[in-house]
């Protein structure tokens, strides 16, 4: 019978499987910050119980860690108790052990989602997890990843397994070709304006169609990344030529002829032709336009050419009543046109977009526009998403066409995504970010959130307003 | 884990849909490196009219009296009922823990997220799944009558309602058997470590690439 994609990772995972479907699933690799793991290595330290296999773990700090004042070292972080958090994963890692871990202020220390591929140790075929939602983005290399809890962080430590039970699938085909300006991340917010956020829940998304083939490893990573904004615990993409050239040479990618041995195999995780998914969803990628969110749910957005919903205008009460609360959270009047919402901050980073494509689109937006940071914004932050990736844009030029305009170019963290560190909004300011959740004070108490694309984004800080890529081109 | 076998409690409404982890617990109280000490946290901002963050006094700070919650009615709720998608956002386990520190020993709701329904399940904590206009219903009762209290009854499967209405409720075998015993998933996997060690054998030999050794 054919498979899909789904089928042959969970399959090839399988330990055990009871009666009522719950299975022991194998986990090849295994991804540790600091927020979501001190608990679990408390909780092996009181069992008397050690790490089944220290090999699986690739382990860094992102949340806490600030993007400044690195040159003052750990008392960088002024916050005591983000402090003892980050120096508690130092010690636990000291500890347990672990394939390779970036601590705070290493070179290439970043973002957990980030530094993954990065290093080669997210491969195509393994089971990927982390205590943390977005590990769904490891699926754009044909693995079966995504988040988990701290208590299923302390079961996988303790047995290199989770107690899982098979999702349902769903497959997302979006062909044709992306408009000039229009990227990943519009893709992925015209899909969860389209399916909802909880249109994918129980499943796992597979990505496909020309558009998501013709997409870099860093677009991939960026429309995986949101299938959990979709509801969707893992999202993942067929492999193919693009996936083996990015992880060609990576350090914990497989070298010479095991290359060779490990590529064949890794052709064989595609979806096989007439295999079923539970549900399907078709979108073409030529009408997909850039995308802004304007309430407090992925789900609540529309196109930058379009405008602000008015909630007398829908016959559902709840609905109507969660976009009453939205608007009312947001500041916004119903109505308004997209391009007519002044920004406050600009915030480009965060797991979806951080990586080198994410700067070179910002880069080029501020380019081809010529001119500052507007004067009414307060902050226009870059963030890139690890050292690497902070080292190859400098190598660019790129910080320089950043800086020379007006925004601050920083060090790799989570920062403005979660504002656990000292990057965040005040109460009422405008975002204009490229981060994933615009949840009510995700981004700092009161603060108020729009998603958008780091092209979107550069443009909304020098023109202090949203405004539509698509005229750039 | 704490077992769960059957519940009696007072039941409280949290009438909005997509309720994410945020909300459940900020962002500032995931700093903590122990597992306790988030119930009076939970639902931070909207519960308190400051902003909370991490070692404040939170007996001090002023409450926010239209917060469902901080009514007089609901005090001692034990079981929240919810729209649906609840729990969406973020894999933190906070969000379980705030809620069953708070006094949750159950959540009803149309749906939940994934990563949040799961964590539920290792905290002792029931999420239970009931039909949109059955928790309309409810929502609507528990606001209509105070100390409106339900019967959550694991072992059967069932809440029943003041008017000794049964409405049946689906679990996997697995979590009902975890739940009423308080087991936790370790303890019950590790019976298993042979087959881990023999399919963890196989797969090293079949695909060593996956078993990189370089331990730092």
């Amino acid at each position: 019978m054919p498979q899909t994609l789904y089928d042959k990772l969970w399959d090839s995972h399988v330990v055990h499987s009871e009666e009522d479907g719950t299975a022991l699933l194998y986990i090849d690799r295994h991804l540790v910050h600091e927020v979501t793991s001190p608990q679990a290595f408390e909780g092996l330290r009181v069992a008397g119980r050690k790490l089944w296999r220290a090999d699986s773990i690739v382990c860094t700090a992102d949340h806490n860690t600030p993007t400044t004042d690195w040159d003052r070292g750990i008392d960088g972080i002024a916050d005591p108790i983000a402090r003892e958090q980050v120096v508690t994963l130092d010690r636990n890692i000291r500890a347990f052990g672990s394939l390779a871990y970036f601590p705070f202020l290493d070179k290439q220390q970043g973002i957990v989602h980030v530094i993954g591929p990065e290093q080669g140790a997210t491969l195509p075929g393994m089971t990927v997890v982390c205590g943390d939602s977005h590990t769904s983005t490891h699926g754009a290399f044909a693995c079966l990843a995504h988040g988990i809890g701290t208590s299923e962080v302390e079961h996988v430590m303790a047995t290199q397994c989770l107690v899982a039970k098979k999702m349902k699938s769903m497959l997302v085909r979006i062909d044709g070709a992306l408009p000039a300006g229009v990227t990943a991340k519009d893709m992925a917010l015209a899909v969860i304006g389209r399916i909802g956020t909880a249109g994918g829940t129980g499943c796992a998304i597979e990505f496909a169609g020309s558009a998501v083939r013709a997409l870099s490893m860093e677009g991939r990573m960026t429309l995986c990344n949101m299938a959990i904004e979709a509801g969707a615990r893992a999202g993942m993409i067929a492999f193919d030529d693009v996936t083996a050239a990015y992880l060609k040479g990576r350090a914990f990618a497989p070298k010479g002829a095991e290359w060779d041995v490990a590529v064949a195999y890794w052709r064989t995780l595609k979806s096989d032709e007439g295999a079923r998914f539970d549900a399907t969803v078709e979108m073409r990628a030529e009408e997909i336009a850039p995308q802004v969110t304007w309430g407090t749910s992925p789900e609540m957005v529309v196109t930058v050419d379009g405008r602000v919903p008015d909630p007398e205008r829908e016959k559902d009460a709840a609905r109507r009543s969660g976009i009453e609360a939205a608007l009312k959270y947001m500041g916004l009047a119903p109505n308004t046109p997209m391009t007519e919402i002044r920004v406050d901050r600009v915030f480009i980073g965060s797991c979806t977009n951080s990586r080198i494509e994410d700067i070179r689109q910002a880069a080029w937006v501020v380019r081809r526009l010529g001119r500052r940071v507007a004067s009414s914004v307060k902050q226009a932050l870059v963030v890139p998403g690890s050292g690497l990736v902070k080292a190859q844009a400098e190598a660019e030029g790129l910080d320089r066409v950043l800086k020379d305009a007006g925004f601050e170019w920083r060090e790799p963290g989570c920062s403005m995504c979660l504002a656990m560190n000292a990057d965040r909004l005040e109460p009422g300011e405008r975002c204009a970010s490229t981060s994933n959740r615009n949840f009510e004070g995700r981004q700092g108490a009161g603060g108020r959130t729009h998603l958008v694309s780091p092209a979107m984004a550069a443009a909304a800080a020098i023109e202090g307003r949203f405004a539509d890529v698509r005229k750039l081109t | 884990m704490e077992k769960f076998v059957q519940h009696k409690g007072l039941a409280a409404p949290m009438d909005r849909e997509n309720v994410d982890t945020d909300a459940i617990i900020p962002k500032q109280f995931l700093k903590s490196i122990h597992r306790t000490g988030f119930g009076e946290n939970l639902f931070d901002a909207w519960r308190y009219l400051d902003t909370g963050e991490p070692g404040m006094d939170n007996a001090a700070r002023p409450l926010n009296p239209d917060f469902v919650l901080n009514q007089a009615r609901y005090r001692g709720a034990s079981i929240l009922v919810a729209g649906k998608n609840f729990g969406c956002g973020s894999s933190r386990e906070h969000a379980p823990w705030a809620l069953q520190q708070y006094g949750f020993r159950a959540i009803i709701a149309p749906s939940f997220a994934d990563i949040f329904f799961n964590n539920c399940y290792k905290n002792g904590l029931l999420p239970i799944v009931l039909e949109a206009g059955t928790v309309r219903r409810l929502i609507d009762a528990i606001k209509g009558f105070v100390g409106y209290e339900l019967v959550v009854d694991l072992e059967a499967q069932t809440v029943r309602t003041p008017d000794a209405e049964a409405l049946a409720f689906d679990i996997t075998p697995h979590r009902k058997y975890c739940l009423l015993n308080g087991f936790d998933d370790i303890g019950l996997t590790l019976r298993s470590a042979d087959k881990i060690r023999a399919f963890e054998a196989e797969r090293r030999a079949r695909h060593p690439y996956y078993f990189n050794s370089r331990v730092a």
